[in-house]
């Protein structure tokens, strides 16, 4: 297949497609706006569904609605619309319904701003909503990985019967990259006999059919009950967690100073650690691409050689609790971000490179926040 | 000779409302509609929240809990998937009048092939006798302890006048459980409500006028006559929209 130059949003929705989506509610809102608007094209072409609900709060309850009845079905946002798809993904989440949720992340909080961010990891990455919860987080830091994330989400959510998150920061929606897109699914979804609806008459002969319909709920009014349903989801995400991590090691194996980022972020870091290579600074990156579940055990693992652990983000600092959860104290643990839509720069990150180099067994920077 | 039949449409579950709630009645009417249309097997239902909300206990057929006021999302949702099913919503006044205004107003536009039964009974019931959107005038609630102030909170909505100005919704009618003579008319104005969905000529909705006699601090029997003596002369009897 011949490589095609697309937009980390068009090519999201492609891959969306291609993985055998056809059912798509969204509301407009930047940086996220060429998927619902391909969407609006494509999924009449494939036979599909699009709708532009009248919130987002509609969008993702419609999205609840053909979960529940069986379809591949996806919405997409950026932050003050995420948050008000959070009631209906905890809905999701409690019904087990398989959908895939795309965040092009903008700076918060409030309206915020329409540039790139990665404000909204803690959202993400614990639940977000109401109740007990965690879902799977996929980041791409490219848009060729864009494309095979999102077709992985959609294999993830009907797998484990849960939301996924594809959770890119502006930059990734909307830069363009040469990216090859696989052909159309043509293996067999899974089926989906919890779903309601529409699959032909049940039989009914015997007035036996009690048991054999679909009830999509989240609502266990029993305690026991509700604990019990709260244990098969936590087994559910311990199987994810064992099953599902993914994450990028570059340089590692030598490293004094490793940096832990994600998304468009690690593109920066990459630049700044092979120039500080150059330098003949030993510096090397984890790059998680499921931010849940987290690479805990491979940085872990980094801190037996790795003298010290930096982490960048275009955040006040919220994946560095989860590197330093992971550290557990056994490594120092430094963070530089931007926020606001300000991107970091390869040379300041180089210097938060060289500094910690330069400091020597026990670096002195404090932590940057510009 | 067959007298009377319990309805497949409904399941054998011990129905969760008070007694003397027409709750049940409105439940019986719906089950009664899909099986004479002979529907329940491409049925589904989305409960709503609110003292419905173990409809999906009630009704024998495939239903979806929704979250408060989200139904008609939902539902949109449902019928997109499967167009050739029969979808309808169960929805109390608090969930689509005051919450999910947004949700009944844009899935009415849109002239979606859903059918909405739609209980307005004045009050939140399952909270325990809130001030809803349709709380009457004067209408003393836990939190319209001095009456319902319409200078504080302005006057109930009429849904059903509301949505009929829609062209997407092809019918709507508000109908009353207080008498025999008026349960039988809200029966055909579900079944009508259905065929209307099976018709494919859009959205339908029937607002049924319903009791909450554990709220509203009355006796069943009592209860039936406010519908009557307070409810209707606001909440007018009639098809709005559709013949
Ligand atoms: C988002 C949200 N807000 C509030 C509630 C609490 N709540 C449960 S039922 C209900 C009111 C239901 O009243 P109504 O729709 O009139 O139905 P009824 O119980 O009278 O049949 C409310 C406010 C909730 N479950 N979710
Ligand atoms: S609280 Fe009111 S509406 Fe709810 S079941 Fe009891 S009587 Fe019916």
């Amino acid at each position: 297949m011949a490589k095609m130059l697309m937009k980390g949003n068009e090519a999201i929705a492609e891959a969306a497609v291609r993985a055998g989506c056809r059912y798509f509610f969204g509301y407009p809102i930047t940086p996220q706006n060429q998927i619902p608007e391909y969407m609006s094209k494509r999924m009449p072409q494939v036979g599909g569904t699009f709708l532009q609900a009248e919130s987002e709060v509609s969008a993702i309850n419609m999205v609840y609605g053909a979960a529940g009845s069986g379809a591949r079905v996806m919405t997409s946002s950026s932050g003050p619309g995420i948050s008000l798809k959070q009631e209906g993904i905890s809905y999701i989440v409690g019904a087990e319904l398989p959908c895939v949720i795309v965040n092009i992340m903008r700076g918060g909080p409030g309206l915020g701003s329409i540039q790139p961010a990665q404000s909204d990891y803690y959202q993400a990455t614990r639940g977000g909503g109401h109740g007990d919860y965690r879902i799977p987080v996929l980041a791409p830091s490219s848009v060729p990985e864009a494309v095979e994330l999102t077709i992985k989400a959609f294999d993830i959510a009907d797998e484990y019967r849960t939301p996924v998150i594809v959770l890119g920061d502006g930059m990734i929606g909307q830069m363009m990259e040469p990216v090859d897109l696989p052909d159309e699914l043509t293996r067999q979804l899974p089926a989906k006999p919890w779903a309601a609806g529409g699959r032909g008459a049940k039989p009914d002969a015997d007035g036996a059919d009690e048991g054999r319909r679909a009830i999509i709920n989240s609502l266990y009014i029993d305690p026991q009950v509700l604990e019990n349903h709260n244990i098969k989801l936590q087994g559910k995400y311990s199987r994810i967690a064992a099953e599902q991590l993914l994450f990028g090691s570059e340089m590692v194996e030598d490293a004094d100073i490793v940096i832990v980022a994600y998304g468009t972020v690690a593109r920066i870091v990459r630049s700044a650690i092979r120039l500080a290579r150059a330098e003949g600074i030993k510096a090397g990156m984890i790059r998680p691409i499921t931010l849940w579940p987290f690479p805990e055990a491979p940085i872990a693992d980094a801190a037996k050689t790795a003298r010290v652990f930096l982490t960048v983000e275009m955040s006040a600092g919220q994946m560095v609790d989860d590197v330093r959860l992971a550290l557990n104290g056994a490594r120092p643990s430094h963070f530089y971000g931007r926020t606001g839509g300000m991107v970091p720069a390869v040379r300041d990150v180089l210097d938060q490179i060289r500094r910690l180099a330069g400091a020597g067994q026990s670096p002195a920077i404090k932590e940057v926040l510009v | 000779m067959r007298v009377f039949e319990k309805t497949k449409a409904l399941t054998d579950m011990p129905l969760t409302y008070c007694p003397g709630c027409t709750h049940g009645i409105i439940h019986r009417l719906v089950a009664e509609a899909i099986d004479e249309l002979g529907v329940r097997e491409k049925t589904i239902g989305i409960a709503p929240v609110g003292c419905a909300v173990f409809a999906y206990d009630f009704f024998n057929m495939d239903m979806m809990q929704a979250a408060h006021g989200r139904a008609p999302a939902v539902a949109t949702g449902a019928k997109r998937v499967h167009p050739d099913s029969v979808v309808f919503t169960y929805q109390g006044d608090g969930d689509l009048a005051s919450i999910g205004a947004a949700e009944i107003m844009h899935a009415a536009a849109r002239g979606e092939r859903i059918t909405t039964i739609f209980v307005n009974n004045a009050i939140y019931g399952m909270t325990g006798g809130q001030m809803a959107p349709t709380t009457l005038v004067g209408q003393v609630t836990t939190t319209s302890p001095y009456g319902r102030d319409e200078e504080l909170c302005g006057k109930p909505i009429r849904m059903s006048e509301m949505l009929a100005q829609l062209p997407g919704a092809a019918y709507i009618a508000r109908v009353s459980v207080h008498d025999v003579r008026h349960v039988l008319e809200a029966k055909k104005a579900i079944r009508k409500a259905f065929e209307t969905q099976i018709a494919g000529e859009g959205f339908a909705m029937v607002e049924v006028l319903s009791t909450c006699p554990t709220n509203w601090g009355m006796t069943p029997i009592e209860s039936l006559k406010w519908v009557e003596s307070d409810m209707i002369p606001y909440y007018p009897l009639g098809v709005k929209k559709g013949a």
